[in-house]
């Protein structure tokens, strides 16, 4: 085994992959997660590996990481064949992995948390120098003394590379980095990625947005369901032909016809203060929105930015000390309780859907109770009635596509799309005057994501007032009729869908939209 | 060759049914080995321990008898339990049950009313509830952790019913024996089987197991405890109550306990005594696990339990063991069932070589 010391990224011989992988196969207890995977990835080429969730990406990566070991298959880097024992070793050999969910410690600033990560006790002051070089070599602009719970998402993101980047590795994996970014900051990581590859340092690069793939990569290796299912040169391939890869087939389409207009006010959001409770967490100040009768209303933003503590104040997770500030059909309600607001007219879907929106180790059925008990008429004195329980649980199946194994199924048993059409059927079935979904389509896949979006759109259509907050722009863009943005606990006025852009939108993701009392607090801006 | 613990996909159903049987065999097989070291015949002993005490129809209608309490302590603590609400101090709520009961027959010695002994035990559960109140107020206003503070007030408990006993309720004509003057007749529960000593209790405790089978398993307030129990976010997005979950988990347990005291005072004992418990309290807790938190398992659990106490007695009696060997069984017991109960979420797989 072979633990080179770090050289230039030029020093790899010429002609020979930086990796290869052959026949890789992953099995778990329950799921062969990779099945025969070949991969060859050359001195600075940015490839990318696209495919679903649950398609096994996020397992290759680990096993390349040295995260877990592969159950068959070998490892060549730079023409050794090699076992990736620990992360460590990983990084020794000279491969980076920045995480989709970071690791950083809040409450350190940015020079001692990269500090961790580095072997032996290095010099704090040196070390925050270097920082600074590599930080301004490749256009990543942090201040290596700030506390860590003070930076934005993209910052943090900065400070991950920045670590990788300190240890010159010569593959840098890169777990679906730009579902935080806005759209300008995604800009700007592009171009630190294609200088780093120019240099000589290969990228693995995982996702599912097809239009970035084929901006970034130079090849892409498709997974379906653990398997290779092709490769491909991404710039002469159009979108519609990688999804076909990805997904099997032609990717659906949603219809979204014109709003009705002129409903009446069902959600209305009168000045929304609200503290948070977490001291990392976002502060709400003073929110004003309507959502009416037969639109869908989108509030777009990087996360982290008061998404949860909006969510929470809507749902009643959280009630407020004031009633004004939440209305729902008219009726005050800051101060109630979830099950007050249901009874008012309100569905929610969380966008955790296992221990939040559905018990994992419970029955669907039962699941169904969780918010279905009086909206659906699932009781009876007090009692639970056990016929109708099951009635609407298999109605909801068979009416939202529930792939299961019927309503006794355990709701973890159930993959995450197939979940999330769950609840979401859920709460559509009890007719609601006003549904709030969060993060309807994360981590569910393309077909599921579709199907979950004509829903909606058709509850839109019988009048339904819904408020969709998500962090994909693609998807608020196809179903919102109008369309907000929430950054550092404040939201910006509505705009119709059809008169605004990614480009606009992106711009009040970082706070600046006209008019803006934040404007002076911008975090990340390109 | 290694053997390694695996995790499973799924938490196997059969293990959640077979791990008590499979720790009450390994109980068994421990006894005998404890029987072999203390130089006794370890088929001798298991005959006098297990066998004996259920020979006949007085045996068994004492084993029910010993039962009696353990399933109704057991089965308020399952209420709460489920809901992760822990009650560690149904010993303590046992307690002021009894003294509950007691005051009241000691106040109406006189009286031959038959409402008596309702109010008796309507007295015993407003006692033990009234203790488990303490902390389901401290955890729901302070955030108090239960465990300790149930556990605490136990001590207090046992301090203030010996205090009764030695003080104010002592019989004066009792020879200074800390003990209460003998209830009346009004005030002692009903035989149910001519020349035993079992009574009414034990349909109090079968009607109980069911009302908590109901409870738990039919209406919508126990699934929202049980929803409590298992997914936090999820009672809290679904709009359950926290603070009624504690309220419940802690008042059924402290009630249903409170009114195993007074089946105690007002029927073996026929007085209150500064040793009213048996530890009941702490044994239900092994009850309500080995039970799996059901009704139906906790009434077998009980009648193990009942056994190991009885035969502890015939131990101490026939073989001259120590007192304590019930206790070890108890704990043997426990141990087992924790132990197999983790071959409910792995399993064991041999691996060969490195």
């Amino acid at each position: 085994m072979t633990n080179p010391t770090p050289q230039p990224p030029s020093a790899a011989p010429h002609g020979t992959p930086r990796l290869t992988l052959r026949g890789i196969r992953k099995v778990y207890p329950s799921v062969v997660a990779n099945d025969g995977i070949d991969l060859t990835v050359q001195p600075g080429e940015i490839h990318a590996v696209l495919g679903e969730n649950g398609a096994g990406k996020s397992t290759l990566m680990k096993i390349i990481y040295g995260v877990t070991r592969q159950t068959e298959g070998e490892i060549e880097w730079e023409g050794k064949t090699v076992e990736v024992e620990s992360p460590a070793h990983a990084r020794s050999l000279g491969i980076g992995m920045v995480f989709q969910h970071f690791s950083l410690f809040e409450t350190l600033n940015v020079t001692q948390n990269v500090a961790l990560a580095l072997p032996g006790k290095p010099d704090l002051r040196a070390l925050a120098k270097q920082i600074e070089e590599v930080s301004q070599r490749y256009g990543l602009p942090v201040d290596p003394r700030r506390m860590v719970h003070a930076l934005s998402v993209g910052e943090r993101q900065r400070v991950e590379i920045i670590r990788c980047l300190l240890q010159n590795p010569r593959l840098l994996i890169m777990d679906e980095p730009t579902s935080v970014l806005t759209p300008q900051a995604v800009r700007k990581l592009f171009e630190t990625l294609r200088q780093l590859a120019a240099e000589g340092c290969s990228i693995l690069y995982i996702s599912h947005k097809l239009d970035e793939i084929q901006e970034l990569c130079h090849t892409a290796t498709v997974l379906r369901a653990g398997k290779v299912t092709g490769s491909c040169t991404p710039s002469q391939e159009t979108p519609a032909s990688m999804a076909r890869l990805m997904i099997g087939k032609d990717l659906p389409v949603c219809e979204h016809g014109a709003a009705s207009a002129g409903g009446e006010v069902r959600l209305r959001l009168a000045g929304l203060s609200h503290a948070s409770e977490d001291p990392f967490g976002t502060d709400l100040k003073d929110i004003h929105l309507d959502v009416r009768s037969g639109e869908i209303v989108g509030i777009a933003g990087v996360s982290g930015n008061g998404q949860q503590e909006l969510l929470y104040a809507i749902s009643g997770e959280e009630p407020l000390a004031e009633k004004f500030p939440v209305q729902i059909c008219g009726i005050e309600a800051g101060r109630m309780p979830p099950d007050q607001r249901r009874s008012a007219g309100m569905g929610f879907v969380p966008e955790e859907r296992l221990g939040r929106g559905a018990v994992p180790r419970m029955s669907l059925a039962e699941n169904a109770l969780l918010t279905a008990h009086t909206g659906a008429g699932l009781l009876r004195s007090g009692l639970i009635n056990f016929g109708a329980m099951e009635k609407f649980s298999t109605e909801c199946i068979a009416a939202y596509n529930v792939k299961c194994g019927g309503p006794g199924a355990e709701a973890k048993s159930l993959s995450g799309g197939n979940l999330q059409k769950y609840i979401m059927g859920r709460e559509i079935m009890q007719a609601p005057k006003v549904l709030v979904v969060a993060q309807p389509t994360w981590g569910v896949d393309v077909g599921a994501a579709a199907f979950i979006r004509q829903s909606l759109i058709e509850l839109r259509n019988r009048g339904t007032a819904i408020l969709v907050i998500s962090e994909e722009l693609d998807e608020l863009f196809e179903i919102s009729d109008r369309i907000a943005v929430i950054a550092n606990g404040r939201l910006s006025p509505t705009k119709p869908a059809a008169e605004t852009n990614v480009e606009e939108i992106g711009v009040w993701m970082s706070g600046m939209w006209p008019g803006a009392a934040g404007v002076e607090e911008v975090s990340h801006a390109a | 060759m290694l053997l390694k613990l695996e995790a499973r996909p799924e938490p196997s159903k059969l293990m959640a049914y077979l791990s008590p049987l499979l720790a009450v065999a390994l109980t068994l097989i421990g006894g005998l080995m404890v029987f072999s070291a203390l130089g006794t015949d370890p088929l001798e002993g298991f005959r006098v321990f297990f066998l004996n005490p259920v020979k006949d129809t007085y045996g068994i209608s004492e084993l029910l008898l010993k039962a009696t309490p353990l399933m109704l302590c057991a089965v308020g603590l399952a209420v709460g339990f489920r809901a992760n609400v822990w009650n560690i101090g149904a010993e303590g709520q046992y307690v002021m049950g009894a003294v509950a009961a007691s005051g009241l027959a000691l106040y109406f010695i006189d009286s031959e009313s038959a409402m008596v002994l309702p109010a008796m035990v309507l007295a015993g559960a407003i006692g033990g509830a009234l203790w488990a109140a303490i902390p389901a107020f401290l955890r729901t206003r302070f955030n108090a952790n239960e465990i300790l503070t149930s556990l605490m007030l136990v001590y207090i408990a046992q301090l203030a019913v010996s205090w009764l006993a030695h003080g104010p309720w002592k019989d004066p004509e009792g020879f200074n024996f800390p003990q209460t003057k003998m209830f009346a007749d009004s005030a002692l529960l009903p035989m149910l089987i001519e020349g035993t000593r079992l009574n009414f209790a034990f349909v109090i405790a079968l009607g109980l197991l069911t009302v908590g089978y109901v409870f738990m398993q039919r209406s919508f307030l126990g699934f929202q405890m049980r929803v409590a129990g298992q997914a936090d976010a999820a009672a809290r997005y679904a709009g359950f109550s926290a603070t009624r979950t504690i309220w419940i988990g802690m008042l059924a347990g402290g009630a249903t306990a409170g009114i195993a005291g007074m089946a105690e005072v007002s029927g073996p004992m026929g007085q209150l005594t500064e040793h009213v418990s048996n530890n009941y309290g702490f044994a239900a807790i092994i009850v309500a696990f080995i039970g799996r938190l059901n009704p139906v398992g906790i009434f077998f659990g009980s009648l193990l339990m009942a056994l190991l106490y009885l035969g502890g007695e015939q131990a101490q009696q026939y073989l001259n063991l120590p007192s304590s060997i019930s206790k070890v069984f108890q704990g043997m017991l426990l141990f087992f069932l924790l132990g197999a109960d983790v071959f409910i979420h792995y399993r064991l797989r041999l691996k060969g070589g490195k």
